[in-house]
């Protein structure tokens, strides 16, 4: 058979989902956002959510997050989102309302926020992504960074009578009695890419359920921040990340 | 026996040459251009043997800027 052949609209198995627009990604290649925004927009396409879900976008490198998905979002100040998220989740309780933060603004100026927030049980979904690094600001050390991982403020690896230990948020949030599932996910191979959509899936039913705080940490690499190739990146995630954050689901009261 | 059949589509102008769909594909069917870029100076992914594409979508899967297509025929 030749490929004209294959290639047919009757054939199409997998394309771009249609909430995410043409707009060109400021993403760095092969970065791990880029995957978690097509998996977000695959999700709310999916649920036919186009028309009552709202995003809130934060400070960091998904703070474009608004010119790629096309749904309604809101920009809040750093760290702020989830207490964002709580107004509009109580102004109108019938939309699907979840944050997107990275680690700088989830795990470290916005922590604060975020406990509350899972702790008060907002019926919001937070997608955490965790790539142990500052990545928008040019690669500094974060609260998730390796203890003797190398940053630009940390150039002889992290050490812990220095500069603490690494913070591993989600367990913390585990033990809030406000939220009802809170899983770690990745997207680093194909099969991790389909977990992750299906944990986003069950967050955002969660969060229309009225069950409480979902959170989805997303393991993630930031190849640029860490000066390696996208594959060597996830190569590097696998060894070193996950035996600090081991992945799966840390609770399901669903 | 049935054999499955597959055919993917890149985006050209959209990809950035990661090089993820090249390590996530199991039959070896993609690979970057090594002298040819798109307008932004990547070098963009292609179908090196088309005959071998299964049409897993492992590839499409993994793309962070989504510009694979993937189609997939199962002749009986």
């Amino acid at each position: 058979m030749e490929i004209n052949d294959i290639i047919k609209p009757q054939n199409l198995v997998y394309r771009k989902p249609s909430l995410l627009n043409d707009a060109h990604m400021h993403y760095c290649p092969g970065c791990s956002h880029g995957v978690v925004h097509k998996l977000v927009a695959e999700v709310i396409e999916d649920m036919h959510a186009e028309e009552y879900a709202i995003g809130v976008s934060p400070v960091g490198c998904a703070v474009f997050a608004y010119n790629y998905i096309d749904i309604d979002w809101l920009e809040a100040a750093h760290g702020r989102a989830t207490a964002m998220a709580t107004a509009v989740k109580r102004l109108m309780p019938d939309k699907l309302v979840f944050t997107y933060q990275g680690d700088g603004d989830f795990a470290a100026i916005g922590t604060c926020e975020s406990i509350h927030s899972c702790n008060r049980g907002e019926n919001i979904t937070i997608i955490f992504i965790n790539n142990a690094i500052y990545g928008m600001t040019g690669g500094q050390m974060a609260p998730t960074t390796l203890l003797g991982q190398k940053t630009a403020t940390c150039p002889y690896g992290r050490r812990a009578d220095l500069n603490g230990y690494p913070l591993s948020i989600t367990p913390l949030l585990a033990q809030l009695d406000g939220t009802c599932y809170v899983t770690r996910q990745s997207v680093h191979t194909p099969a991790a890419v389909r977990k992750a959509k299906k944990a986003i899936r069950k967050a955002f039913e969660n969060s229309m359920q009225a069950k409480g705080t979902s959170v989805v940490e997303i393991v993630s690499t930031c190849n640029s921040g860490w000066k390696l190739t996208p594959q060597q990146a996830n190569e590097w995630m696998v060894k070193n990340m996950f035996e600090k954050y081991p992945l799966g689901d840390l609770k399901d009261n669903g | 026996m049935a054999t499955v059949k597959g055919a993917v589509t890149v985006n050209t102008e959209r990809c950035k040459g990661c090089n993820l769909c090249v390590v996530a594909c199991p039959s070896g069917v993609l690979d970057l251009k090594k002298k040819e870029v798109n307008n932004r100076g990547y070098h963009y992914a292609y179908m090196i043997a088309p005959d071998k594409c299964i049409g897993c979508q492992s590839c499409a899967l993994v793309c962070p800027d989504a510009c694979i297509e993937v189609y997939r025929v199962v002749e009986k």
